[in-house]
């Protein structure tokens, strides 16, 4: 990380208590972090119960609990740091990715703070925020390094060559990882989210009972899950007598298998010094098990960030927004939030738009 | 109705970019279907035959999502939104009003809400093994004045794939 380079008779330090806030989907968070990567607290006060059972996160419902929760979530999350208010340098708040409604509660609330206080407010990529989350736990991590990023919105493999500098390798076609976990499980009548009920039937099943594809496995880095989901559509309706364990532990493989193999060739043709998981999928046991045996074997080092910090969380808001802060200075205060917010990639290595 | 088949998924979207020749600004496309049925691979096909170039991703999760082609495309998910308040709060009745195309992704589901005016896409699966896991049923309904029009270009642009119907 290069050190920020203010004009020479700057006579203010440069913020370092940054207070996060995320509200991008359905958890409400804050985190108050005190420069790049020491993180004071983090409070993160979870949707899911409200959402289960509608089988899925329901906008208007989201949108009104970050309103209800954020307020007190804010609080705790200074109290919690030791801090009171006029301690926070800098709010920082994710702008986007996410449902439009929910980031508004997030991006308002962090402009009102920052001109309450008289801060600056720093508007944050969700998406760099979680590239950054594997620094909190690891400061030391040598760059270059790959970033699995895969979540219920999301499926990217990102090469980060330092903060600010990423270039895009692959992304999904069409369904995210995670969503392909969301829809499966919902096929199934197993519940909401998917993710950790798929995660957990698979244990009592055999991942080889049923050869799921591994759609465009060897070719390019790019991901496609749509067909896989339809593969597992297709094969319950037609054999109705399988064990569930057994179908959710074929197409969790049939998962892992893909992204591993993509993200371990990726690591290796950009000679990246180590490959790292981040979002929700990075939770997931299997994912974390071969990712961690497939960088011994490639002799590089995996990091695994603790299961907390691949969720969606404020820490890894507040520590991306300090970044921003050292690169580009205070957003304007008209900065809005923006649904489909993409990746700050360097030129030329941006995804087809 | 329009009875088509399609054999693959590359088929499916074939037939979408073929009807996509048809569409207009103002337009706005239901696709209806179980899971896996091939929602999003029509959405695909319609957009390329827009001449919309590059990935068209599923908007579950941020529930709408924008493509500039030959017209602009904004393509809904609504699966999870049952009250009609949600869906005005996408901005639906101002989509409507733009110049761009509308593909509703489980749209069956708030039906009541929206126009008369638009074109159902059915997607389903076809029973009674064995038939190649990719081939669908696509049933075409034009509804209202708008579409009713168009009812013999549609007959046209699907031809390749028109299937008998039953009765």
């Amino acid at each position: 990380m290069t050190a920020p380079d203010p004009a020479a008779d700057a006579a203010a330090p440069a913020p370092a208590i940054v207070l996060g806030i995320e509200t991008s989907f359905d958890e409400t968070a804050a985190a108050v972090n005190s420069g790049p990567t020491d993180d004071l607290s983090s409070v993160v006060s979870s949707q899911v119960d409200l959402h289960a059972r509608y089988g899925g996160v329901v906008p208007e419902i989201a949108s009104r609990a970050h309103v209800e929760l954020l307020t007190p979530v804010v609080a705790q999350a200074v109290v919690e740091a030791g801090l009171s208010n006029h301690d926070v340098e800098a709010v920082a708040a994710t702008a986007g990715p996410g449902l439009i409604g929910a980031l508004l509660v997030g991006v308002s609330a962090a402009k009102s703070l920052a001109l309450v206080w008289d801060v600056p407010f720093v508007a944050v990529n969700h998406l760099e925020a979680h590239l950054y989350s594997s620094f909190l736990e690891e400061p030391d991590l040598d760059l270059p390094v790959v970033v699995l990023l895969v979540s219920g919105g999301h499926t990217l493999l990102v090469l980060m060559e330092e903060f600010g500098r990423y270039r895009l390798i692959g992304q999904t076609l069409d369904d995210a990882a995670g969503e392909a976990f969301d829809k499966v499980a919902r096929f199934m009548d197993l519940g909401y989210p998917g993710g950790p009920i798929i995660d957990r039937l698979a244990m009592d099943g055999d991942p080889q009972a049923v050869a799921f594809p591994r759609p465009m496995r060897d070719q390019g880095y790019d991901f496609s899950f749509s067909g896989l989901k339809t593969a597992v559509v297709n094969h319950v309706r037609n054999n109705p007598g399988l064990d569930a364990a057994d179908v959710a532990a074929s197409f969790q493989e049939a998962v892992v298998d893909v992204l591993i193999h993509k993200a371990r060739k990726a690591a290796e043709t950009h000679r990246a010094k180590g490959l790292c998981l981040a979002g929700g999928v990075a939770a997931n046991s299997s994912l974390r098990e071969r990712m961690l045996d497939v960088c011994t074997a490639a002799g590089i080092s995996g990091f695994l960030p603790s299961r907390a910090m691949c969720t969606d969380n404020a820490a890894m808001v507040a520590a991306a927004g300090w970044q921003r802060l050292q690169l580009d200075g205070p957003s304007p205060l008209d900065a809005g939030a923006d649904p489909n917010l993409a990746l700050p990639f360097l030129a030329g290595a941006e995804p087809a738009v | 109705m329009i009875q088509a088949r399609t054999r693959s998924a590359d088929d499916t979207r074939a037939l979408a970019a073929s009807l996509a020749n048809l569409a207009q600004p103002g337009d706005l496309l239901l696709l209806v279907g179980d899971l896996g049925a091939g929602k999003t691979t029509f959405t695909q096909g319609f957009a390329a035959g827009l001449g919309i170039s590059g990935p068209v991703t599923s908007p579950t999760f941020t529930l709408a999502r924008e493509y500039r082609g030959r017209l602009l495309l904004h393509h809904l998910d609504v699966f999870r939104l049952d009250q009609l308040s949600e869906v005005l709060d996408l901005g639906l009745p101002e989509l409507l009003d733009s110049s761009g195309v509308i593909l509703i992704e489980w749209g069956d589901a708030i039906r009541q809400t929206l126009p008369n005016d638009h074109l159902e896409v059915a997607l389903t699966f076809i029973d009674g093994r064995p038939s190649p896991p990719d081939e669908r049923l696509v049933a075409l309904t034009p509804m209202g004045s708008r579409w009713q029009a168009r009812a013999g270009d549609l007959v046209t642009a699907a031809e390749p794939w028109q299937e008998v119907p039953p009765q």
